[in-house]
């Protein structure tokens, strides 16, 4: 056996976690991704498009905005949001999606597909499939698609299939098997593009690194701002790149806290929520080892949470890797916490943020007090809540 | 000698293919999953495959996860279809593959499983979601226990990932001979001869092919290449369609024994 390229990413393995759990048919194809990312990433000509798309077409680089009535309201530090509400298609995951794009045309891919839960990944995938005129069909559960009808509509307008799946608990994980069912038919003209910082290798380090702009850029903002770093940073983590995105470039700052906010959903009992730190242990699922939540007999539990887009039975490999070193703290708020933000912050600063960020917000509700006025606090606000307004108002009085 | 090893053995001195039937374990209940092994055997299967439900079969299509859906929901577990396992050996001596997922097995503990599976009587064990890459831990175990790891090939396996499945392949290689999930599917794809000869090339391993075979025809055609063919969707479709009923048992069981019939006569 001839050894893999040698990969200054990482081998997609984080301590015991990650690695490339799948059928032998997609490990050919992975490889195909792995060796395509390792080769253009680090072509000059590929980072300025990238760039150019990013500055062009998403709007990058996203504000860093002083949320100084927040701040008042909470009463401790000052908060700072890094506004990926406000890339183009309104969340962060446009950021990975350009970057795959771009790889799936140098791999001559005239199809492209991808799993989405809330819709975000669905939108941006299918707008960057617009922008290249590639073929684009989305995979999402029959329950999330009633849960984000607007969203499915717009896919449907930016030209993509979107396909229903009605399978297992019709959410999010059993999207992404229906994806991957799909890439391993078609594997010689599909890329399959990967949400997030999970399933299996190179996706959680190719991910990262697309994401990686959102930490880049916001350590020089606060520089600028503030001129310091941050002391606290927060974010959401569903399968986790807008955190791994936000916490990456400052990870050779271990004095800055780092903190990664699940979905407490309804309680944490089984099937009420997707803290997989607080619930979950060791497992295979997806393509990758990390923390899963399961049964005694290691069927995969069905989750809850309020926002879509957390609402999965595990999390990216890395992040597990952090939770066992202690690099970053996980913690989790429940629905009724994000919900609570999701009003607070669209009153006090004129920003309807997603329900997955306000699980974030949330956070730095909670504990914000007591972490003192000299402290600068940085809330990864990972996209914005027009999409949540519809299913937000079952749960609220106008 | 591991059962998988002799019964090999056995068809290559009566210059047969051998048939691998499959099933999911639990669908129909536990007791008549029992019966059904017996009679797949009184049938001729020479192998049998006993799939372990879990609920996010990836590699699966329709048929065989609607059978895992309903297995779960008899509530069966690994350790159950362990049981059954050691149950059925004292009723039947033919060779038995577990087809599972990692996870299940994971949980249970590599070691713990390994040990298990052996007291059961079980021959083999085919890990769908793990690849040469991540086999180490899993395999030392079986190894150490004197269960096979088996794993897949696949049309777009390279050469040299051909090679790098026969140096940790024991019992046999399970041929996926198209790209895509379980399912009957209407044709044999032309490239099969060249490529088993392909993985003939770097393993004297047996080579049973599967993923898509319907029916006697394509057992027939399948079989001139391959030292084995395995019908899943076929036969869980007809037990799905039966239910928990003796009827079921008959009607899986005649289908059986026509798709064996086809490799008992000389290939023409």
């Amino acid at each position: 056996m001839t050894n893999p390229p040698t990969n200054p990413y990482g081998d997609g393995h984080f301590g015991p976690y990650g690695g490339q759990y799948v059928p032998e048919t997609l490990m050919s194809p992975l490889r195909e991704v792995e060796e395509a990312f390792l080769t253009y990433y680090q072509d000059p000509s590929f980072q300025a498009e990238l760039n150019r798309y990013l500055h062009d077409y998403v709007g990058r680089p996203t504000p860093l905005y002083h949320a100084q009535r927040l701040s008042a309201h909470v009463g401790g530090p000052q908060i700072y949001l890094k506004r990926e509400d406000l890339a183009h298609t309104g969340a962060h995951k446009i950021n990975n999606c350009i970057g795959q794009i771009l790889l799936a045309i140098r791999m001559g891919k005239k199809r492209i597909i991808a799993e989405t839960g809330a819709g975000q990944h669905g939108v941006a995938t299918a707008t960057v499939a617009a922008l290249m005129g590639l073929e684009c069909v989305i995979y999402m559960g029959e329950e999330d698609m009633a849960r984000q009808a607007i969203n499915v509509f717009r896919m449907r307008l930016l030209g993509a299939e979107v396909r229903p799946v009605s399978s297992g608990s019709r959410t999010l994980k059993d999207a992404m098997n229906e994806a991957l069912r799909d890439w391993v038919t078609n594997v010689r003209t599909t890329h399959y593009i990967l949400g997030t910082v999970g399933g299996p290798h190179p996706y959680p380090i190719m991910v990262r690194e697309f994401q990686r702009v959102i930490g880049r850029e916001t350590r020089q903002q606060i520089l600028a701002q503030a001129g310091r770093l941050p002391d606290i940073l927060v974010a959401c983590v569903g399968g986790g790149s807008n955190s791994m995105g936000l916490f990456y470039d400052f990870l050779d700052q271990p004095h800055i806290r780092k903190i990664g906010v699940e979905a407490g959903g309804l309680a944490i009992e089984p099937g009420k929520h997707a803290a997989r730190f607080a619930d979950g242990q060791r497992g295979v699922f997806q393509g990758a080892q990390s923390y899963v939540l399961q049964d005694a007999a290691g069927q995969i539990m069905p989750t809850h949470s309020i926002s879509a887009g957390l609402d999965y039975a595990s999390v990216g490999p890395e992040h597990a890797w952090f939770h066992d070193t202690h690099i970053v703290e996980y913690t989790h708020a429940s629905d009724a916490e994000a919900l609570a933000a999701f009003q607070l912050l669209s009153r006090l600063e004129g920003i309807i943020p997603a329900l997955e960020s306000a699980h974030a917000i949330a956070e730095v509700l909670k504990h914000g007090p007591a972490w003192g006025r000299d402290k600068i606090v940085i809330i990864n606000l990972s996209g914005r809540g027009d999409k949540d307004v519809d299913h937000a108002r079952k749960f609220l009085l106008p | 000698m591991n059962r998988i090893d002799a019964q090999f053995a056995r068809l290559r001195q009566s210059k047969r293919a051998g048939l691998i039937p499959y099933i999911t374990a639990g669908d129909p209940p536990l007791p008549r999953t029992h019966q059904l092994v017996l009679a797949l055997e009184r049938a001729g299967a020479d192998l049998i495959e006993l799939g372990i439900p879990f609920s996010d079969p990836l590699a699966d299509g329709k048929t065989n996860q609607e059978a895992a859906e309903r297995a779960l929901r008899n509530g069966v577990t690994l350790h159950d279809v362990l049981t059954l396992v050691h149950n059925l050996r004292r009723f039947t001596q033919v060779p038995i593959v577990f087809f599972t997922y990692l996870n299940p097995v994971f949980r249970y503990g590599f070691a713990r499983f390994a040990d298990a599976a052996a007291e059961a009587g079980v021959d083999g064990v085919l890990t769908l979601d793990m690849p040469p890459e991540e086999a180490a831990p899993l395999k030392q175990e079986l190894d150490r226990a004197g269960v096979h790891t088996i794993f897949l090939a696949a049309p777009t396996s390279s050469d040299e990932r051909l090679r790098s499945i026969a140096t940790v392949a024991s019992g046999f290689i399970y041929y996926v001979c198209r790209t895509g999930v379980t399912g009957e599917r209407d044709t044999v794809p032309p490239d099969l001869p060249d490529q088993v000869a392909r993985i003939r090339r770097v393993s004297p391993l047996p080579v049973a092919v599967g993923f898509g075979v319907a029916g006697p025809a394509h057992v027939a055609a399948i079989a001139k290449y391959a030292d084995a063919v395995v019908v899943g969707s076929a036969i869980v479709r007809r037990i799905a369609e039966g239910g928990d009923s003796d009827m079921m048992v008959h009607t899986v069981e005649s289908f059986v024994q026509q798709l064996a019939q086809t490799l008992l006569s000389p290939p023409s």
